[in-house]
């Protein structure tokens, strides 16, 4: 029996996805004007985001006393903030603080807690599925924001003190200063509660593929679990961990937003756009300076629309329309 | 049927008890030990010591968890418990009951939120019914677009403009706060001629019910326009107009009430959304609701507070929930079906 299981050969067999399906998918996307326009968006902010260091035309926290609160001029285009820090450089070391939390949000929440725990719920079923489940039933009905914010009130200072410690006992340095802690709280809380929806859309994909020929031809011919996993199902259920990561992007800098702007996100003096609207967020503020809040506003309304457009669209691609 | 509903029942309390044990132990290590709060400038060992004891909060966090739950059923506790509605006395505001300081907001709370239930669901039906009917032509991704961008401008960002535009500027509108207590906030009471009373709506609501309801469309209307398009290409509805039915009978008797049924589910997504607007808004706006006081508690870490509001919160989601599920089921026979063929 052993000797007939290693001489069968697993590498010729499909792979579920058909070669050319995600040249599909992007043809089918390309059509949309919309969708184009979404991704365009989500790019420049992105780049934006990463190349901060590069691309601001001052620091963060450079001040021009002498020059605050300026409308737009020709060395500072979106004009200064109360402080006479520029407001273009402070949005785009924003989006970096938007980038950082999305990407390690997406990544361990979307892209592996969720889909990890969705293919093992879907395909050993029976008990596993069961508290796989139940206990993403428990994170469903919790009421995320305030959950969030608490988490966040009572965690957020023994994570500094941990940092703090870190710094002392190691080569590592700077991390309080560049705000790890608070990335790290944030990203923590927000991933929580963000693997539930990629783990129930998997799930529910793989209990029907486990029941494919390929699938039930596979383990007939003595495949094991994992080969099974990895050859079988998850290029199968690629393009929904795509769409899962897509439409939970905008949900994820959404709930950040809010967190900072509560005050217990992301803290001062990193820069992101909850702090930045939170300190333009007075009706007077905005008739006597509106560029504060509209600079921070604009950057903001434009990734979330072009998140939504785009997961609009990528919804219809992955489902052939 | 009845197996199911009871499944679900029997895991409501399981849930719950999570959900406060979490809440509770989350609130417990949080910085700021309520009882040297409590104790202001006094901070002899031996009284501190003693507060602690009176307020059920020496020993482990089991132990103190379970003083909050049940009260004097367990030893040390006061009070009749969680489990019997009442959450103890706030650590900040002291002398009050948190039930006392939570009862009034709430029902503010509650008025803002079914309005604006209704008027999420009043406009995104319409809305996705008319995307539906003009699938093909502009006015569908049109309409579905306009309202994602509605969808993606965040409360605090609507707010402030908002703001100065119709209070400010165009004087049309109150700057904030409530009209008044219970009904009245909602509905001012005209007297014609010492008579007929006619209702009308308070001022103070516009702004806030605008804020919060925008942000909703389009999800009812995405979700409405879907099924509409799906039943369009049923058989049923072919089989309505070779029949020669007339194309009002048709949308009217056999599409809408097919494409509305779904909309049941969201509703309980609508109030999560909903309620995580109205914490923002009424900070913003000043409405003496839920959402400012617990932002207000978070602020002064007045955590017991915040754990009443977290689990009286989290029932009305899961009972809410559990409600829509049933009423889902017992609805549309094809959900029963498949839970019979499944099991």
């Amino acid at each position: 029996m052993t000797t007939t299981r290693t001489d069968v050969d697993f590498s010729g067999e499909a792979t579920g996805t058909p070669a050319g399906a995600w040249t599909q998918l992007w043809q089918r996307l390309r059509r949309k004007k919309l969708a184009m326009i979404g991704l365009v968006i989500i790019v420049i902010i992105y780049t934006f985001g990463i190349g901060a260091n590069w691309l601001a035309p001052y620091s963060f926290t450079e001040q021009d006393l002498l020059r605050g609160l300026e409308g737009p001029t020709s060395d500072h285009w979106l004009g200064t903030d109360r402080l006479g820090r520029d407001m273009l450089s402070r949005a785009i070391y924003s989006a970096r603080t938007t980038v950082i939390i999305t990407a390690l949000v997406i990544v361990t929440g979307g892209l592996i807690i969720g889909p990890t725990l969705g293919l093992i719920a879907g395909y050993r079923g029976g008990r596993t599925d069961g508290v796989i489940g139940r206990v993403g039933d428990v994170f469903i009905s919790l009421p995320g924001l305030p959950m969030l914010i608490l988490i966040n009130a009572s965690l957020s200072p023994r994570v500094v003190e941990a940092t703090k410690w870190l710094e002392a006992n190691s080569f590592l340095s700077g991390l309080v200063e560049n705000g790890v802690p608070s990335y790290f709280t944030v990203f923590g809380a927000l991933s929580l509660f963000f693997w539930v929806g990629s783990m129930r859309i998997i799930r529910a994909q793989v209990l029907q593929l486990r029941e494919r020929d390929f699938v039930v031809a596979s383990v007939a011919m003595g495949a094991t679990t994992s080969h099974i996993i990895y050859r079988h199902l998850l290029p199968n259920v690629s393009f929904l961990l795509i769409l899962g990561a897509s439409t939970a992007l905008g949900s994820v800098a959404g709930s950040e937003l809010l967190l900072t702007w509560f005050g217990v996100g992301v803290q001062p003096p990193v820069p992101s756009f909850g702090v930045m609207i939170f300190e333009a967020g007075s009706v007077r503020t905005f008739s006597q300076h509106p560029h504060l809040l509209i600079v921070p506003s604009m950057f903001v309304v434009a990734l979330l629309y072009a998140f939504a457009l785009f997961g609009d669209a990528l919804n219809d691609a992955v489902r052939g329309r | 049927m009845a197996g199911y509903i009871i499944r679900r029942l029997l895991w409501l309390p399981v849930i719950l008890g999570i959900v406060s044990f979490a809440t509770f132990s989350i609130a417990r290590f949080g910085p700021g030990d309520p009882v040297s709060i409590a104790a202001g400038q006094l901070r002899d060992p031996d009284v501190l010591e003693r507060v602690r004891a009176e307020r059920g909060l020496d020993g482990t966090v089991v132990e103190q968890y379970l003083r909050w739950l049940v009260g004097d059923l367990y030893p040390g506790g006061s009070g009749s418990g969680a489990i019997r509605g009442d959450f103890g006395e706030s650590f900040i505001q002291q002398g009050f009951s948190v039930n006392e300081l939570i009862r009034s907001k709430m029902a503010i709370s509650a008025q803002l939120g079914f309005l604006t239930l209704v008027t999420v669901f009043s406009v995104g039906i319409p809305l996705g019914l008319l995307a539906a009917r003009f699938n093909g032509t502009w006015i569908d991704p049109f309409v579905i677009a306009s309202l994602l961008f509605l969808t993606s401008v965040p409360v605090l960002v609507i707010i402030p403009p908002a703001l100065w535009l119709f209070a400010s500027q165009l004087d049309l509108l109150p700057v904030g706060g409530w009209g008044g207590e219970g009904l009245d906030g909602i509905f001012d009471i005209w007297w014609i001629g010492g008579v007929v009373a006619v209702p009308i709506p308070d001022p103070h609501i516009y702004l806030p019910l605008l804020v919060l309801s925008i942000g909703g469309f389009a999800g009812v209307a995405r979700l409405v326009r879907i099924t509409a398009l799906e039943v369009l290409s049923e058989d049923y509805v072919r089989t309505a107009h070779a029949k020669g039915l007339k194309e009002t009978t048709v949308a009217f008797k056999h599409v809408l009430p097919n494409a509305l049924l779904p909309v049941i589910t969201v509703i309980g997504f609508a109030l999560v959304g909903i309620l995580e607007g109205a914490f923002f808004t009424e900070t913003l706006l000043g409405i003496p609701g839920i959402g400012r006081f617990a932002f207000a508690a978070v602020q002064s870490r007045d955590y017991d507070v915040i754990l009443a509001i977290t689990v009286i919160l989290s029932t009305a989601f899961v009972l809410a929930n559990l409600v829509v599920e049933i009423a889902y089921t017992w609805i549309d026979p094809r959900v029963r079906l498949g839970e019979a063929i499944n099991a």
